[in-house]
């Protein structure tokens, strides 16, 4: 396949993933929410019971169909493989950090673009954040940070996180009085999509994105590295998309899906500095992950289980999050966020000297 | 020739580390990958480099020539 045909493919990917996300939010979903990796996960840790905030508790279907979207597509293509050994911890404790800066901004990078796509201009603080922290990252890449490499496992290994989703589906069909949910009208966690809906979005954006390989931070971070711009274009063909789905909506339906300026932002707040500093930290700590969160449900998905750890880090960061009051509200970040991003910094700086200058590549 | 050992590296890494060899500017380099994602990545690297590439699969593995 040439470079420019991958280009048609990841641009025409990108406005499916921005028309179902501004569609998901049609249908229910919290405003500008379509997808957020860091909310859902967020939203499955409260369901599961390893946070109490009651008004972000629900096992979000889109989540478990993007792994198994992407699990499906990489076994019918052949690039189903069990691997992992990477820095298993390390990528946990990474996980758990990039969440932290995620919770202060309130979204994941992919939500960024979605925030910016309905008019909340204080992702644009987000943004500029979420830059600097990919090129911090780039810094530490170009001097040879590694994770070092990781190894062919057990098909089992690989297999076990998708069948992981697939139990989740399983509890929230047959089982929900084992889990936690928001009341209705108690918080985003009790707005969502029905069930079939929000899980047949996320097989769908799974594997698309398991197939063009679609990275938020890639994105950006390819084009400093090599001018390569064919994971932005995937970026900014959502947001495009998402645009102009949210405008159509406007305008043809009763409710607002963009609502241009800082105030009054669905769970979102105006503190821009927090903002920018919550976004560095997530770019910084997916940079050195070697992607973004919805890159590592897509990986998960593939076999790799550093992904898996990572996710399972980013769900326990969730669960610290709320249960030590680090996570932003739309009121603003809370005086444990601010030092919880500030000791986030230190630490993945930490393991990014760690990674270039503390031992040699094996 | 030169050989670089990529395998079980994530992404960007094995890209980055073709670049580095690169910078040499010899005529031929041979890169160990194992996965499609480093394989796309680091043909279309060389290929950009004006080197003509050939990929060879074993076993889940890939051996990437690259030659000017």
């Amino acid at each position: 396949m040439t470079l420019r045909h991958e280009k048609a493919i990841i641009i025409a990917a990108g406005c499916i993933i921005g028309a179902l996300a501004s569609l998901l939010v049609y249908l229910g979903n919290p405003s500008n929410m379509g997808f957020c990796i860091a909310c859902f996960l967020r939203d499955i840790s409260g369901a599961l019971g390893l946070h109490s905030a009651a008004n972000v508790q629900y096992i979000r279907p889109e989540i478990i169909g993007l792994v198994l979207g992407s699990f499906l597509l990489a076994v019918f293509r052949k690039e189903f493989g069990a691997k992992g050994g990477s820095s298993p911890l390390t990528r946990f404790v990474l996980g758990m950090f990039v969440m932290v800066g995620c919770l202060m901004f309130l979204g994941c990078p992919f939500r960024m673009i979605l925030r910016l796509a309905g008019g909340d201009w204080n992702a644009l603080f987000g943004l500029a954040g979420f830059v600097c922290g990919i090129l911090v990252g780039v810094f530490f890449l170009n001097r040879g940070y590694s994770l070092h490499r990781s190894y062919r496992l057990p098909r089992t290994e690989g297999v076990l996180f998708p069948a992981l989703m697939a139990a989740l589906l399983v509890l929230l069909l047959g089982a929900p009085a084992l889990l936690r949910f928001t009341e209705a009208g108690g918080g985003p966690g009790a707005q969502h999509a029905a069930v079939i809906v929000s899980l047949a979005a996320g097989l769908a954006v799974g594997a698309l994105a398991q197939y063009t390989r679609l990275c938020m931070v890639g994105g950006i971070r390819d084009m400093i590295l090599f001018r390569e711009s064919k994971l932005l274009l995937g970026f900014a063909a959502v947001f495009a998309s998402a645009l102009v789905c949210n405008l159509i909506l406007t305008a043809v339906t009763a409710g607002t899906y963009f609502n241009p300026g800082f105030t009054g932002q669905a769970v979102a707040h105006t503190d821009g500095i927090w903002n920018f500093l919550g976004m560095l930290l997530a770019g910084y700590g997916c940079v050195l992950l070697g992607g973004c969160p919805l890159r590592q449900l897509v990986l998960s998905g593939e076999g790799n289980t550093d992904s898996a750890i990572t996710v399972l880090g980013l769900m326990a960061g969730a669960a610290m999050a709320h249960n030590f009051g680090l996570a932003s509200s739309g009121e603003g970040p809370t005086a444990n966020g601010k030092i919880a991003v500030v000791i986030g910094l230190v630490v993945v700086t930490a393991i990014a000297c760690l990674g270039t200058f503390g031992t040699k590549r094996k | 020739m030169k050989i670089i050992d990529a395998r079980g590296l994530s992404c960007p890494e094995p890209v980055i580390l073709l670049r580095q060899e690169m910078a040499s500017g010899e005529h031929a380099y041979q890169i160990l990958v194992d996965n499609h994602a480093s394989k796309e990545n680091t043909a279309r690297y060389a290929e950009h480099q004006g080197y003509h590439v050939q990929v060879e699969e074993q076993d889940g593995e890939y051996t990437l020539t690259f030659t000017k």
